[in-house]
């Protein structure tokens, strides 16, 4: 059987996954004050990268993108947990949030939290498991 | 909540546009080929977006707009794959050619 040619979609693909990879940081760091956050921030990089698997195949986004997305899952995991022991080591419960504010060159006086540590730990997990998923089943043949 | 004319143009978007997705789960549930079926289910997913944008102007939030574009992308992205199952019967390629 002829391969078919899909430049068309190649060259979207292109354009949208910079759109879609976009948004995903968008929906990851508006998560504090708006609807967004660590678990639907991780789906929608998910979707940008499953995008890619579609159209240009796994051995060529691998060859790329190489990051094992299981030890991805597993650190994830470890930075939610150790920003959640940091209260321990203060003298506070466990998963005690802590924020102050700091002076950024470009943003200027910036509220900055380890809540946001905490859903980078949830969004790498989300995104290892995700990934991980996909790939042990589209790999079998 | 909106009220005067601004309520009875919406509530008739509303309305009209659920007889649209109607129609279109008519022809996801009778079309005769899978084509047909993945198509309804794309225009699907653009009425759901229109649903969403009126309703989000019928509660005065702007909560919902992350929503359209999540659904966009979703239907995108849903919409290639099943043409890539119908074309090719697999779904992703584990060795590209080129």
């Amino acid at each position: 059987m002829k391969d078919p040619n899909d430049v068309i979609l190649r060259m979207v693909t292109k354009v949208v996954v910079v759109i879609i990879l976009t948004f995903a940081v968008n929906l990851f760091v508006s998560g504090h004050h708006h609807p967004g956050g660590g678990f639907i921030g991780g789906l929608a990089f998910v979707a940008a990268i499953v995008l890619l698997f579609l159209v240009y195949g796994i051995e060529k986004v691998r060859q790329n993108f190489p990051v094992d997305f299981k030890a991805l899952a597993g650190v994830g995991v470890l930075i939610s947990v150790l920003t959640g022991a940091r209260g321990m080591f203060v003298g506070e419960p466990f998963l005690t949030q802590a924020f102050g504010y700091v002076h950024l060159p470009l943003f200027g006086k910036t509220e900055m939290a380890t809540a946001v540590l905490f859903d980078v730990g949830v969004a790498l997990a989300v995104i290892g498991t995700s990934l991980t998923i996909i790939m042990s089943i589209g790999d079998d043949r | 909540m909106i009220k005067g004319i601004l309520f009875w143009v919406i509530f008739l978007s509303l309305c009209f546009s659920t007889l649209s997705i109607l129609i279109t789960i008519y022809r996801c549930l009778k079309g005769p080929t899978a084509s047909d079926r993945v198509q309804a289910l794309d225009v699907l997913g653009i009425n759901i977006i229109a649903a969403v944008a009126v309703f989000s102007v019928f509660l005065r939030t702007t909560a919902f707009f992350e929503v359209i574009l999540l659904i966009g992308i979703l239907s995108f992205i849903g919409t290639i794959a099943f043409a890539r199952f119908i074309e090719r019967g697999i779904v992703i390629e584990r060795q590209h050619s080129d």
